[in-house]
């Protein structure tokens, strides 16, 4: 037998001996079983949970999904509604239970969350990140109060979005700017935490060779770090506003109720798409549900589109410095 | 031999210049704006004490302190039920179910994810578990009202459950957390120094002994702080509690009864008419803030073990 077929087979049953064999017995592979389960659970779930709500939804996927608002389904109503449209009565609840007013509101409920805390989340965290000297008492405790707030339960946010339409006002704190009150205040911690996870990603070289060139620390901050740091920005902002929008525990608080028009300013009454969901799921009536099944899935289609935008905006402008 | 000489100050090129910047007040401004911006955060924090406070304090002065802190509502109470024990007590069920479910599958998924996973597999794996975070608290709520109750408890598993339980609110509830369970305590088991690992493979123990005999109780703090933050995650959920969770006030043990927990109490009650100003509504208050004071105290101990177990390495 020649050296080298000795050697490889030594190899080979030392390798067998010492290495991955011990992976091999069966406790092993039952926790590693266990491990790929525990890692797939929640796929399954999602899985389930998509299907399931899809099935239960298929049935009002029209376009009066889309078109109509939400009205209580009363039984006189019903009649004169079938009679004016000649629609036969058990095929009205589609027309009651519409998602206009909640997919328009939960839009601009949006838009207005963002004017009021991406501008905010930026600036607290520009200057936690870049001026803000962190062995400073007062600096760690903003520190350590971010942190706590990332977890405060958003009910209470809603809570607090209603006493700032009190002290503003407002009578009525159903409106658009009332939301988005609450929803700003509840990912405002999330911005200002991505925003610095992103500052702190820029290389502190660019900011050396800024200052250097005699650049002040404003000046650094505004050509330099920034614009180096829009893309993470962008992402971290767009995750916090799809977390914003299916978000309905603080909207109960500020008293967003159904409406029957469009919003059209920022003092208009609103109504958001997971309030809709949450009031249709309570319901005891099939066809509600049903169509609360239908809401979800247009929810999560507005969820899944946003933080597919993010995604795009990571892979396309990411830099590896 | 040669001297090493202390670099001095450099001779010859004069007196230093002047380089004390010239002064720029829109700059002082602007660092004024952010920092305000950043001291808003407290400003939040202040906003909604002073916000909860006001209202729980009217509520103590029309309702004693002792009916609050009782285990059932006194008999002629009427529309104001101001029992907390048993809201409590639906939180604690609730969150307890959740855990059961949270702990292991998220530990489980954060020990693949750093102890077997190759970097390109996590770059892969790690979304799908956060992809769970990503879904709205109705859709869960919903989902455990319209599958789990019905065709996974009732049907399935045939348990004989009430329209809304503790049990299927618990389970949804612990998908929800898994997430936070499971990037957090990843984060605690990257953190462990590879020595460790080597040291324990170079004793003989495989993977598997490994990973749970060294690396778990070396990363120990952090797993703890990651239970801590997803507990109080779990007890500040309000939607899939106040969908599937029950809307009555219940002492049983039994999670397959219905449970109303202090977020469902606070959604549930807010949704319905009381004029504000009444003990109804003030009551919404005085729960909200023995929510916060508990959330609270759950960050600040999640927020210690964190910094402790950052300083171990």
């Amino acid at each position: 037998m020649s050296t080298a077929t000795t050697t490889a087979r030594a190899v080979t049953t030392s390798t067998i001996a010492t290495g991955k064999s011990k992976d091999r017995n069966l406790a092993s592979l039952i926790f590693l079983g266990v491990l790929w389960f525990s890692l797939f659970f929640g796929v399954v779930v999602l899985l389930a949970l998509i299907i399931d709500t899809a099935i239960e939804g298929s049935g009002r996927f029209d376009h009066y999904l889309f078109t109509d608002y939400e009205k209580s389904i009363a039984h006189e109503q019903a009649q004169k509604f079938s009679e004016l449209r000649g629609i036969p009565v058990e095929d009205l609840s589609n027309h009651f239970t519409g998602f206009r007013g909640g997919i328009l509101g939960s839009l601009w409920l949006m838009i207005t969350t963002a004017l009021l805390a991406i501008p905010l989340g930026i600036a607290a965290a520009t200057y936690l990140e870049e001026f803000a000297d962190s062995s400073t008492w007062y600096n760690r405790m903003i520190e350590v109060n971010l942190q706590n707030l990332a977890a405060v339960p958003s009910i209470i946010y809603g809570m607090l979005a209603a006493a700032i339409m009190g002290l503003m006002g407002f009578q009525f704190k159903g409106i658009v700017i009332g939301g988005a009150i609450a929803l700003a205040l509840l990912i405002l911690p999330v911005v200002i935490i991505t925003t610095r996870e992103a500052l702190r990603a820029v290389p502190q070289d660019i900011r050396q060779g800024s200052l250097a060139l005699g650049a002040t620390v404003w000046q650094t901050t505004r050509r330099q770090t920034l614009p180096s740091a829009i893309p993470g920005i962008a992402t971290g902002t767009i995750l916090g506003l799809s977390r914003a929008i299916g978000e309905a525990a603080p909207l109960i608080m500020v008293g967003l109720a159904a409406v029957q028009w469009d919003p059209t300013g920022f003092t208009s009454k609103v109504e958001a798409l997971p309030m809709q969901i949450f009031r249709m799921a309570s319901s005891p009536q099939e066809a509600v549900q049903e169509a609360a099944s239908a809401g979800i899935i247009v929810l999560l289609a507005m969820i899944l589109g946003m933080n597919a935008i993010a995604i795009i905006i990571r892979n396309k402008f990411q830099r590896s410095w | 031999m040669t001297v090493v000489k202390e670099p001095g100050p450099p001779l010859g090129a004069g007196p230093a210049p002047v380089l004390t910047a010239r002064s720029r007040p829109g700059e002082t401004v602007i660092k004024a704006l952010l920092r305000t911006a950043a001291l808003l955060s407290v400003a939040i924090t202040i906003g909604i004490i002073l916000a909860v406070l006001q209202p729980a304090i009217d509520f103590f002065r029309q309702v004693p302190l002792s009916d609050f802190l009782a285990m059932s509502d006194p008999a002629e109470s009427g529309e104001l039920k101001p029992a907390v024990l048993p809201l409590l007590w639906g939180t604690a069920l609730t969150t307890i179910v959740a855990l059961l479910v949270a702990v292991p599958i998220g530990l489980a998924a954060a020990m693949y994810l750093s102890e077997y996973a190759s970097k390109r597999a996590r770059k892969w794996l790690k979304p799908t578990v956060e992809l769970l975070a990503g879904v709205p608290s109705v859709v869960y709520g919903f989902f455990a009202l319209s599958f789990v109750t019905p065709t996974l408890l009732n049907d399935i598993l045939q348990l004989k459950v009430s329209l809304t339980n503790s049990l299927a609110a618990g389970l949804v509830l612990g998908v929800m957390i898994i997430p936070t369970i499971a990037s957090l305590s990843e984060d605690s088991f990257s953190a462990v120094p590879m020595a460790l690992r080597q040291g324990s493979l170079a004793m003989g123990a495989n993977r598997m002994q490994t990973t749970v005999r060294v690396v778990l109780p070396a990363a120990l703090s952090g797993v703890a702080a990651a239970v801590v933050l997803g507990l109080s995650r779990a007890v500040g959920e309000t939607m899939i509690v106040a969908l599937a969770g029950g809307s009555a006030k219940s002492t049983s043990v039994d999670p397959t009864e219905g449970h109303q927990t202090m977020t469902a109490f606070i959604a549930q009650t807010a949704a319905g008419e009381n004029p504000p100003g009444s003990a109804e509504y003030n009551m919404l208050f005085a729960v909200a803030l023995l929510l916060f004071v508990i959330t609270f105290v759950m960050n600040m101990i999640s927020i210690r073990i964190v910094r402790r177990f950052r300083q171990a390495y």
